[in-house]
């Protein structure tokens, strides 16, 4: 069974740190992460070619330097990593960057599922998914939380929801997108690591996808980011003192005083 | 394509746009800024710059949508078993406001089976019209479905705003519906507002978990399509008096579908319901072994609140993973919220921090989660707790 999966680049969150005079994040010696969802991504990618054979195939659109990023997933098992890479992709939003991913994928061809993280923690919008899918036309479950069967053609599985699951089927090929639950992403093996070190990383341009460059990056997307600034937490800490039955008896105070009782 | 260049003339060094820019792709050397080559040209410089010294040109969309023929505003009335989600009733409340700056109906998109009465509470909370489609397969959200109907229904009554919740299943139809419509979509915002003579829908939302608020249009496109938050906006007080449409669309309801949900379990996440309680109570590495949680759950009964966890007790098997509050959990905004033992990681705080009220109980003076709290207590979770339980049990009766 051949599964592609998208992965992006983010900031190593750990570090997000905000400068207090300009008031604005700091990413100077932020390391860059594969996205933390995408590597449940992978790692079911890598489960299902264990089990049923075939290859897994990781795609990302980002800037050349995403590309030794995709070297780390060679060194966890992947069979190949595709760099989707141009001038033209830059300011995609959302839309745009579905429609790359799409055509690349239709480059690569014959697939029986796509997988992505369920959402980024960067932008956190969890859209390019549910979008992609429907640009390569496939039916697609967000949020899955187990695949309780995948064979030629057929994949059963279990979606999270606010107060449960659902299981839902679906024929193949289609893409689902997966949250932490789903497993426990493993760690590169020495001979991942040896593979990765010799494996080179294409890169394919909008020219090399057939896409049409008014349908990528800026050009390509209907949204437009007019402004950013950085919340003020205005934020007046009160600290309790006493004994611990007199912090417990102030807390209870100030609570029911404000209103908030139970919602009985 | 598009261009962006710095007007050396104009641009006198002050370093304004150095914090304008949300990739970090403005230095300024000798006194100019410079734009790096990791500008990825989404032009959220221009307006931090005071001297107009930023030239940033976006070619022109061929053929654009002709936006005047699209009016009013949508949400999508999600509805289980018939009861409508909070989140609906808070985008009627949203979109009453912004409909009457538009001067224009705010309609819901009601999909179900057998959900006339549903109808009926969405216009008591401020539905003009409600376009109604019943039908046995509609009985479960279906993303083939209900995608297929809601384009259908955007097509032929062309609305220029449609706000979904951002629940589970509303960020997964509202991409879905986006993208085949070929339009923008902003997900989760927390801000919506209208800028009334271009009609255009100013939305606000924050990204890398909440440390950065990032304000986006969608200027050329329709209809404008936004996800929300649950409880950002209010909803309004019911009026059972207020009248609406029920509009039955003649709709094509698909056949033979693809996508087929078999089974909607509930399991014992039931009680949860994190993203929709009022008061949340949850536990962290400090409660040292997973029988405390037990005190937790205590605190949360007295309080008809929903239990949460960090993502430290989840990952140590303390706790099921549906009560993870944060980046990887669940992002919640109750009315109150204990962080009981959770030192503040900043993956927790971006899952929490819009919180009305944070009760912060740490041994650790200097824990981060302090820095967010209205109320800190500096003790022990496990003598705090049983106290506080007490304390509320006697005077909540």
């Amino acid at each position: 069974m051949n599964v592609i999966v998208c992965v992006k680049q983010v900031p190593g969150t750990n570090e997000v740190k905000i400068n207090k005079e300009t008031n604005t994040i700091i990413r100077e010696g932020v390391e860059a992460i594969i996205n933390p969802f995408d590597a449940y991504a992978i790692e079911e990618g890598l489960r299902i070619k264990e089990k049923t054979g075939g290859k897994v195939t990781v795609i990302s659109m980002g800037i050349p330097t995403v590309a030794g990023l995709l070297k780390d997933t060679i060194a966890l098992g992947a069979d190949e990593a595709v760099l989707l890479s141009d001038r033209a992709f830059a300011g995609a939003d959302t839309l745009a960057t579905s429609y790359v991913l799409s055509m690349s994928i239709k480059k690569i061809g014959s697939y029986d599922l796509v997988i992505c993280g369920k959402q980024a923690t960067d932008g956190d919008t969890a859209q390019v998914g549910p979008s992609l899918a429907e640009k390569l036309g496939i039916p697609h479950t967000t949020y899955v939380r187990k695949i309780e069967e995948i064979r030629e053609g057929y994949i059963r599985c279990q979606r999270m929801t606010d107060d449960g699951y659902e299981v839902i089927e679906m024929p193949l090929p289609a893409l689902i997108t997966v949250v932490k639950e789903i497993n426990e992403p493993r760690l590169p093996s020495l001979k991942g690591m040896m593979r990765a070190k010799k494996a080179v990383i294409p890169v394919w341009t909008a020219e090399d996808i057939g896409a049409d460059k008014n349908k990528c990056g800026l050009k390509g997307s209907p949204t437009q980011v007019i402004k950013t600034f950085v919340p003020v937490h205005d934020v007046k800490s009160e600290m309790l003192e006493g004994t611990p039955e007199q912090q417990a008896s102030a807390l209870a105070e100030k609570l029911l005083s404000m209103r908030f009782t139970t919602c009985k | 394509m598009a261009s962006i260049s710095i007007l050396l003339e104009k641009c006198v060094g002050c370093r304004l746009c150095i914090g304008g820019c949300p990739f970090n792709a403005i230095a300024v050397e000798n006194r100019k800024a410079r734009i790096l080559d990791n500008c990825t040209l989404c032009g959220a410089c221009v307006s931090s710059c005071k001297f107009n010294a930023i030239d940033f040109r976006k070619d022109e969309a061929e053929g654009p949508v002709d936006i005047s023929s699209y009016k009013g505003v949508w949400i999508f009335g999600e509805q289980k078993n018939g009861s409508p989600a909070n989140v609906a009733l808070e985008l009627l409340g949203a979109g009453r406001r912004l409909a009457e700056q538009l001067q224009v109906d705010v309609s819901a998109v009601l999909l179900g089976d057998n959900v006339g009465e549903t109808a009926k509470t969405l216009i008591a909370h401020g539905a003009d019209n409600v376009y109604l489609v019943d039908h046995p397969s509609l009985k479960y959200f279906n993303d083939e479905s209900y995608t297929d109907i809601f384009v259908q229904l955007i097509e032929k009554y062309k609305p220029e705003i449609v706000l979904m919740g951002a629940s589970t299943y509303g960020r997964s139809l509202a991409p879905r519906v986006a993208s085949r419509l070929n339009t923008g979509l902003t997900a989760d915002c927390t801000g919506l507002e209208i800028d009334v003579e271009r009609r255009i829908l100013m939305q606000t939302r924050p990204a890398f978990g909440g440390n950065l608020m990032a304000t986006i249009i969608c200027p050329d496109h329709r209809p404008q399509m936004s996800t929300v938050r649950p409880r950002v906006m209010k909803a309004l007080e019911p009026d059972h008096s207020r009248t609406g449409n029920i509009i039955r669309p003649d709709v094509r309801i698909p056949e033979n579908l693809k996508v087929r949900v078999l089974d909607v379990v509930t399991t014992l996440c039931e009680k949860v319901n994190l993203t929709e309680a009022d008061i949340i109570v949850s536990g962290g590495r400090g409660l040292g072994d997973p029988k405390n949680f037990a005190l937790v759950e205590e605190l949360a009964n007295v309080l008809g609140g929903a239990v949460g966890a960090s993502r430290a007790t989840v990952d140590a098997g303390w706790i099921d993973y549906c009560h993870q509050v944060g980046q990887t959990g669940k992002t919640v905004a109750p009315r109150v919220y204990f962080a009981c033992g959770i030192s503040g990681a900043i993956q927790h705080l971006a899952g929490m921090s819009s919180s009305d009220v944070i009760i912060a109980i740490n041994k650790n003076p200097d824990a981060p989660i302090f820095r967010v709290a209205t109320f800190g207590i500096v003790g022990d979770v496990l003598e705090i707790l049983p106290l506080l339980t007490k304390e509320f049990k006697a005077r909540l009766g």
